[in-house]
């Protein structure tokens, strides 16, 4: 049944189903418009399963081959994911009468569709600039003056961007005569190296590298509760998608990566809106699958992918929570929030196991797709790497696996009464929360089918177990510790400073001045220039007598001309002695 | 309802908390004795020193606390800091 059935679906793009939801959501409204958008994206994952590997639709375009649809399997791994995704925040904003969010989230989806299988570069830079330009209504729909001025910096970010991606694409195609989106890479000669480095920093932008990382970390907590779900889904998991396919075993993403996996967690501990914690421990996540990517092997490959995978469901369901939290109290920073578990009790346990999922506890999803990137990094020899990626999973645990619980659910009860969230995002969650366990338990079924490179891997052995057990229970120990001896850092109302500053603070600091002086500087010279002129003209011309003031103006040319060869034969005659 | 959510619970007593956090330290303490009777598989040389694993998350977790608190003083502004 479930073989034939995509055989009697037309034979679609496979965004299409998800724009066609989208599409539905403008003009429908009620309980028609819910169902058709929880149709779309079981539509379209079942329309994807009928699809062979290939190429679809390709067709000339000022005599380049335009590939719009590739399906092969590391495109189709994150076609399945996307379409998951999209179902699961589709459940969870299903309360919402918001149309502008219904329709942005799920046409950000089918962007992330469209990207993920784009054969060449000029397709997967129009759903580049689709993603960008859907999702900021995301955030926009908070209606806030933050939000606001969020989503403005988020959207200018996000088209720098696309403006290099597109750069970068027409050198390459115009220097290799191809326009296919495969292998890249950082070694080329001359101006087609230009071309991969600008193509490289556009993925670097999505994929929140060190110091451009400040989009997600100061759009994602502006946006609303429902629309952060769709928000931390796509965008860094498209542009992990795109380092993998044009950018694998590239050295570099090590070292970027492990820097993402480490610095966020710093700031993690310290914020206090505890969805920007999780847009930290986003960065930190991503940073592992950038450190697999980088390393290039089979296995860490596979590793980066499954834990995109992963990481999509668990730090869903983390936000999930936390935008629950937000929806019933209206708050969300770690300082006013605490002892809801007693109002929330299914939303506590839900977070617990999402906060188990992301610091990889054995059973957990985190634990079988993490553990391949650490054995891969080992396995090449990286032993710093590893050493600093393990200091980044214990670091997980303790802002993302205890802070986050710790603080909205227990810690000091804040004296808030609240109810359970509506049905449609416990179940959303709960849909999560089930799939953390199943992939965790049962990884070979699972996840692991759906990945691109053949590698044997088995994540349960007694040392794995072991030692995971013992890094999380005394990382554990450790803030149980510093809780005990009132050293660990208390929740407080603040902003902490990140690269944002610098063109938030530093660059407007001295911009503005700059931009007025010179703006002043151009208006004083051009009344300069004006009162000049005006002068030149009063002082050569006669208003009284109405004719010009000079001595030459006063005579007939003829007698002018017969001054200036007087003139001329004089400097003949000096010229002659000398 | 909200007079039932009121009540002093399970967690707001501190016997019980004292208790969980007893459990918490005997599961500690067994998951280091096991590093002792278990034979690990060792994939690097530093995986030899006895409990490495257990050392390592709990020295890494005190220093990542200690330097992000000592990153505060730098960093940490008024929530209203940029809105200005």
């Amino acid at each position: 049944m479930m073989s034939s059935l995509p055989l009697l679906l037309p034979q679609l793009p496979p965004f299409l189903p998800l724009l066609i939801g989208s599409l539905a959501a403008i003009f429908l409204r009620g309980h028609l418009r819910s169902a058709i958008m929880l149709i779309t994206p079981i539509w379209g994952a079942i329309q994807l399963s009928g699809m062979e590997h290939g190429l679809y639709w390709a067709f000339e375009f000022m005599g380049y081959q335009l590939e719009p649809v590739r399906v092969d399997k590391l495109s189709m791994v994150f076609g399945y994911l996307f379409h998951l995704a999209a179902f699961i925040a589709v459940v969870y904003a299903l309360h919402l009468k918001d149309t502008v969010q219904h329709v942005a989230g799920l046409s950000y989806a089918a962007s992330a569709v469209g990207a993920v299988f784009a054969g060449d570069l000029l397709t997967l830079f129009v759903f580049w600039e689709l993603l960008a330009l859907t999702s900021v209504f995301l955030v926009w729909a908070r209606r806030t003056d933050r939000a606001y001025s969020a989503g403005l910096r988020y959207i200018m970010i996000k088209v720098l961007s696309g403006v290099l991606l597109l750069a970068g694409a027409i050198i390459f195609i115009n220097e290799t005569g191809s326009a296919r989106f495969s292998d890249i890479g950082l070694e080329h000669d001359g101006i087609l190296n230009l071309g991969a480095w600008l193509i490289f920093l556009a993925f670097g932008i999505k994929c929140a590298f060190p110091f451009l990382h400040t989009w997600l970390t100061d759009a994602y907590p502006e946006a609303t509760p429902t629309g952060t779900i769709f928000l931390a889904s796509f965008t860094t998991k498209v542009a992990v998608y795109a380092l993998a396919r044009g950018y694998a075993g590239t050295e570099l993403l090590v070292w970027i990566g492990v820097t993402m996996a480490c610095f966020p967690i710093f700031y993690a501990v310290i914020e206090n809106d505890l969805r920007r914690v999780l847009a930290y421990s986003m960065i930190n996540q991503v940073g592992f699958m950038v450190v697999g990517v980088g390393i290039g092997t089979s296995l860490a490959l596979n590793g980066a992918v499954a834990h995109a995978f992963n990481d999509v469901i668990f730090k869903g369901l983390l936000m999930m929570t936390m935008g629950a939290v937000l929806h019933m109290t209206g708050k969300i920073n770690g300082s006013e929030l605490g002892g809801l578990y007693k109002s929330m009790p299914k939303t506590t346990l839900l977070c617990i196991i999402g906060a188990a999922s992301i610091s990889a506890f054995p059973l957990f999803s985190g634990f079988v797709s993490k553990s391949m990137i650490m054995s891969a990094a080992i396995a090449e020899g990286y032993d710093y790497i590893w050493l600093a990626l393990l200091f980044a999973a214990a670091g997980v645990f303790h802002h993302a696996g205890i802070k986050i619980p710790y603080f909205a659910f227990f810690a000091h009860d804040s004296g808030i009464r609240t109810t359970e969230p509506p049905k449609n995002m416990l179940i959303a969650m709960g849909i999560a929360a089930v799939l953390c366990v199943i992939i965790g338990t049962f990884p070979a079924q699972t996840v692991y089918a759906l990945l691109p490179w053949e590698v044997e891997y088995q994540p349960y052995d007694i040392t794995h177990v072991l030692t995971q057990l013992q890094l999380l229970f005394f990382s554990a120990l450790a803030f149980v510790w510093l809780n005990s001896k009132n050293m660990y850092p208390p929740e407080l109302p603040s902003t902490n400073l990140d690269a944002d500053w610098l063109y938030r603070k530093l660059a407007p600091s001295f911009v503005v001045p700059i931009y007025y002086s010179v703006i002043q500087g151009i208006g004083k010279l051009e009344s300069a220039a004006k009162g000049g002129i005006n002068q030149l003209i009063n002082s050569s011309y006669d208003k009284d007598k109405e004719k010009p003031k000079g001595y030459f103006a006063k005579l007939w040319p003829t007698e002018t001309m017969v001054f200036w060869v007087a003139l001329l034969l004089v400097g003949i005659l000096l010229l002659y002695y000398i | 309802m909200s007079k039932e959510q009121n009540k002093p619970d399970f967690f707001d007593k501190p016997e019980n908390i004292a208790k969980i956090i007893k459990v918490f330290y005997v599961i500690c303490a067994v998951l280091v004795i096991v590093d002792f009777i278990v034979h690990r598989h060792i994939y690097h040389d530093w995986e030899n020193i006895p409990a490495f694993y257990a050392i390592y998350g709990f020295v890494g977790c005190v220093i990542l606390v200690l330097i992000a608190k000592a990153m505060r003083k730098v960093l940490m502004k008024k929530e209203d800091y940029y809105d200005e």
